[in-house]
């Protein structure tokens, strides 16, 4: 019997992956769940574990190559030990089903299979890592030709060199720089961050919070609180139910534009920006409403720690209303951040630091933070938006305002 | 019966009938009329097929008399029954056009034995054997194909003055046969009668053989013409043509120049090309334009200056062959029907079928010199083709031209043996826009022929295997 290796749904909107590295090697006996390849997409990077045990019999795509979902990477020979090499006979009696199909989005479907590539357009693509999809084909019926590869590979390396010859100093620059590709995470955050600066009216507004309040709950509970949840209590918990309490007061913020409607939604499922070493992820909270502090902050744990080994899961990055990037941890005190289109808001977090303010007729030193709103003035009026903020801070300033809902 | 139709088409030949039979296969309501009484054009009748059979006769005793002995078969005393040749060959041509009858029933295409005449847009008069028919139609395709242009001075008897149809049907084989024009016609007659004894010369007006064909491949044709007995008198004109004593002296004088020279022939076959036929078809009184060189003037879709009125293959702009005026045949029945007919007049082959032969597809050398295209060129000898070694055919080689920059194939140009067989891959290539680099890596089965074109496309990057 022969198991076939297949490209896992990657979850919604994803519908390709680029090929990493194989953990395993053609012939190699694998148990089943044992991780075999690496595919890299949009959102993250996932492991594809063994369907079967068995011997991984065949590799079909390699390290680079484009991969749609249900696409086939490969298969195993199932029984342990099983001969090396055997082609499998049964293929034909496999059920072969792509149940990522129901989830395909539905630009994938509009576009005809466009006709299979002549064998020059294979080499190149092969030998450049060109991916032929985006190419649209001068041939017959829009058959990529040569010429259309040769052309796309030219383009690409104009793109990858500066268009404006690039001053050369008293000695050549090369051996002072390095140049690396851009991975796909890369790629699709340059793209997404692009995208939404083109597509958002996008704009900023500012407060400040004293944070002293906060600060005194979480010194006199910390203890307690990791004894009894056994994850320390922090500040984000506290900041997601602010911005949960504001949003259900200004609807618009957690809205979005789809075409020529607005879309609000009766759900806050919060993006919580992690920084990773290959790029921000934006895992999300769902449902924050219905959490409580301890369940936040042992939710925002886990996927920090699990986005620092790569281990989150694509669904869980996708399909949030809100978004909240904290700056203040690398020490930023203020800051415009984008937002995560199609989303209408995003708060920006920052350094808290001693400063002294007015309280009523005397000079103080509080532990003060910035606060920004990006929002979309599209959706988002500038008074909803400044209340919005206000009432963020309001909450922080007087926790016992989120207890009593108010 | 009903003299109303969707598509009347006036001529039977390639263009003609494939126009309506595809028209018919779209359900459309067809008559094609045609005069000569069987269908099929000159290229049935007096063209394309009867050469072919007197060309395959004539090769077949070619190699009795000069090959056989070279691969172990003794035949002495081989001879020519000139009966039966053209009895093979009337076979041939009567089976094909019977064909056609059978074809025009089954798409329900009334046929009519007539001179057609249009009378007025939308209007047709068939003079028959039985008297006049006065049919309508929406539509009418002028497909009358063309004839043979005549020598000023000369006047073609076909006995001893021959035009190509004569040519096809000589009583006995001239001992001498000249031959006014170096073109596809001249060089496929003449082949047949050197092949069984005749001395050939051939008279061109220009300085080379085979306009039109890439000059390499044309000076190479020429050489290997030659050592089979051709007679090559180039940049020459016929000036007069005098009878004595059951043979002719033929004067001729260089095209610049008036050193005057004669040359005696038994029989003189005028083969300088073909005009387009209009002659009986009302054209004037109905007011379709002609241009400049007598042909209906024609847009891109094949319609006249007058509407409802269309015309398609030799009789229009382009090159005169069968199959260009079968593609354009089937474009225009595809758009009489509603539905969008197109030619692609970069990708029609052509060949001559001679031996060896000669075939080419898209731009010469010449014309990307002209046009000053960048090219590479890919070459292979047949002399290195395994095949061809083993059958003893090792004239002539394959050269494929490719854009330097994109690779795509521009030209294919071929002169050796069944190259004609050989040249629809290269359309192919030509009609999809490959690459020479994908002609390279197509599999090629060994040992063919065909392996001289993959070995010629993997020399366009200079990696040709063979050699």
């Amino acid at each position: 019997m022969t198991a076939e290796i297949k490209v896992p749904t990657l979850g919604e909107s994803v519908t390709e992956a680029t090929v990493g590295r194989w953990l395993k090697k053609q012939g190699d006996v694998v148990a089943q769940d044992e991780p075999l390849v690496e595919l890299e997409t949009d959102k993250v990077s996932v492991e594809v574990p063994a369907p079967a045990a068995g011997v991984l019999d065949e590799i079909l795509v390699q390290q680079g190559q484009t991969v749609k979902v249900g696409g086939m990477l490969g298969s195993i020979t199932e029984g342990a030990g099983a001969a090396k090499g055997a082609k499998p006979a049964a293929k034909a009696a496999e059920p072969v089903k792509a149940p990522a199909k129901v989830e395909a989005p539905k630009a994938e479907t509009k576009t005809a299979t466009p006709p299979p590539l002549p064998p020059s357009v294979r080499r190149i693509a092969e030998e450049e890592k060109l991916d032929t999809s985006g190419i649209s084909g001068s041939g017959k019926h829009g058959q990529v030709t040569k010429g259309d590869a040769l052309a796309a590979l030219e383009a690409r390396t104009k793109q990858a060199t500066p268009a404006a010859p690039r001053s050369t100093g008293p000695r050549s620059r090369a051996e002072r720089e390095e140049r690396v590709p851009m991975s796909r995470l890369r790629k699709t955050i340059a793209l997404r961050l692009k995208e939404s600066q083109e597509i958002a009216a996008q704009l900023t507004t500012f407060n400040e919070v004293d944070m002293s309040k906060v600060m005194a709950a979480r010194n006199a509970y910390k203890d307690i609180f990791e004894k009894k949840h056994h994850v320390k209590l922090g500040f984000m918990g506290f900041f997601v139910k602010a911005c949960v309490a504001a949003l259900k007061e200004i609807p618009s913020v957690n809205a979005e534009i789809d075409g020529d409607d607005m879309v609000y939604k009766n759900y806050y499922d919060m993006g919580v920006a992690v920084s990773t070493e290959r790029g921000l992820v934006v895992p999300v909270v769902r449902d924050a409403d219905r959490l409580s502090i301890a369940e936040v902050e042992s939710s925002i744990n886990d996927f920090g720690l699990r986005a620092r080994d790569n281990k989150l899961k694509l669904e869980e990055m996708i399909g949030g209303t809100f978004t909240i990037s904290n700056g203040g941890v690398f020490g930023s005190l203020m800051s415009t951040p984008i937002l995560n289109t199609p989303q209408s808001g995003i708060l920006g977090m920052h350094k808290i630091q001693n400063r002294p303010v007015a309280i009523g007729d005397k000079i103080e030193i509080r532990p003060m933070m910035y606060l920004a709103l990006t929002y979309d003035h599209r959706i988002v009026d500038g008074r909803e938006a400044v209340t919005f903020l206000v009432r963020v801070k309001d909450a922080l300033e007087d926790p016992q305002r989120l207890l009593l809902d108010l | 019966m009903a003299d109303n139709f969707d598509v009347i088409v006036i001529g039977g030949g390639p263009g003609g009938y494939n126009c309506a039979i595809r028209a018919g296969q779209l359900g459309l309501k067809v008559a094609c009329i045609d005069k000569r009484g069987v269908f099929g054009g000159t290229c049935l009748n007096i063209g394309c097929i009867p050469s072919k059979a007197l060309l395959h006769t004539t090769e077949l005793f070619d190699h009795a008399q000069h090959q056989f002995s070279k691969v172990g078969i003794i035949a002495s005393n081989v001879s020519i029954d000139m009966k039966a040749m053209m009895a093979h060959k009337e076979k041939t041509v009567d089976e094909l056009t019977k064909g056609i009858a059978f074809l025009f029933k089954k798409n329900k295409v009334e046929g009519i034995v007539g001179a057609g005449e249009i009378t007025a847009p939308g209007k047709v008069r068939v003079t028959t054997k039985d008297g006049t028919r006065e049919l309508t139609a929406k539509s009418i395709v002028i497909a009358t194909g063309s004839d043979v242009a005549p020598l000023p001075g000369v006047t073609i008897d076909e006995k001893t003055i021959v035009s190509s149809t004569g040519a096809l049907s000589l009583a006995e084989v001239p001992k001498r046969l000249l031959i006014v024009g170096a073109g596809v016609i001249g060089l496929e007659l003449g082949s047949v009668w050197r092949r069984l004894g005749s001395a050939v010369q051939v008279v061109e007006f220009v300085d080379r053989i085979v306009p039109g064909v890439d000059s390499e491949v044309a000076k190479q044709f020429q050489r290997l013409l030659e050592r089979q007995g051709f007679a090559f008198k180039l940049g020459s004109k016929v000036v007069g043509v005098e009878k004595k004593k059951g043979a002719y002296a033929v004067a001729i004088e260089p095209a610049a120049g008036d050193t005057r020279e004669t040359l005696e022939a038994d029989v003189i076959l005028v083969a300088i090309g073909r005009r387009a036929f209009t002659d009986g078809l009302g054209l004037d009184a109905v007011g379709v334009k002609r241009d400049t060189r007598g042909r209906v003037a024609t847009d891109a879709h094949f319609a006249t200056n007058v509407s409802g009125i269309y015309a398609i293959g030799d009789v229009r702009e382009g090159a005169m062959l069968a199959h260009k005026a079968e593609d354009e045949a089937v474009a225009m029945a595809e758009i009489l029907a509603g539905r969008s007919g197109h030619v692609n007049y970069d990708a029609i082959p052509s060949v001559i079928y001679t031996y060896p032969e000669v075939a080419s597809v898209g731009k010469t050398e010449d014309e990307l010199k002209a046009a000053g295209i960048a090219y590479k060129v890919g070459k292979f000898p047949f002399t290195a083709n395994a095949r061809a070694k083993s059958n003893l055919t090792t004239e002539g080689f394959v050269k494929i031209l490719a854009d330097a920059k994109t690779d795509r194939v521009l030209g294919v140009h071929m002169v050796g043996p069944d190259v004609g067989n050989m040249i629809g891959e290269a359309a192919l290539a030509l009609e999809f826009s490959a690459s020479s680099e994908d002609i390279a890596r197509t599999s090629h089965p060994h040992p063919t022929l065909t392996e001289a074109i993959r070995q010629a496309a993997m020399g366009v990057d200079g990696w040709t295997m063979q050699m």
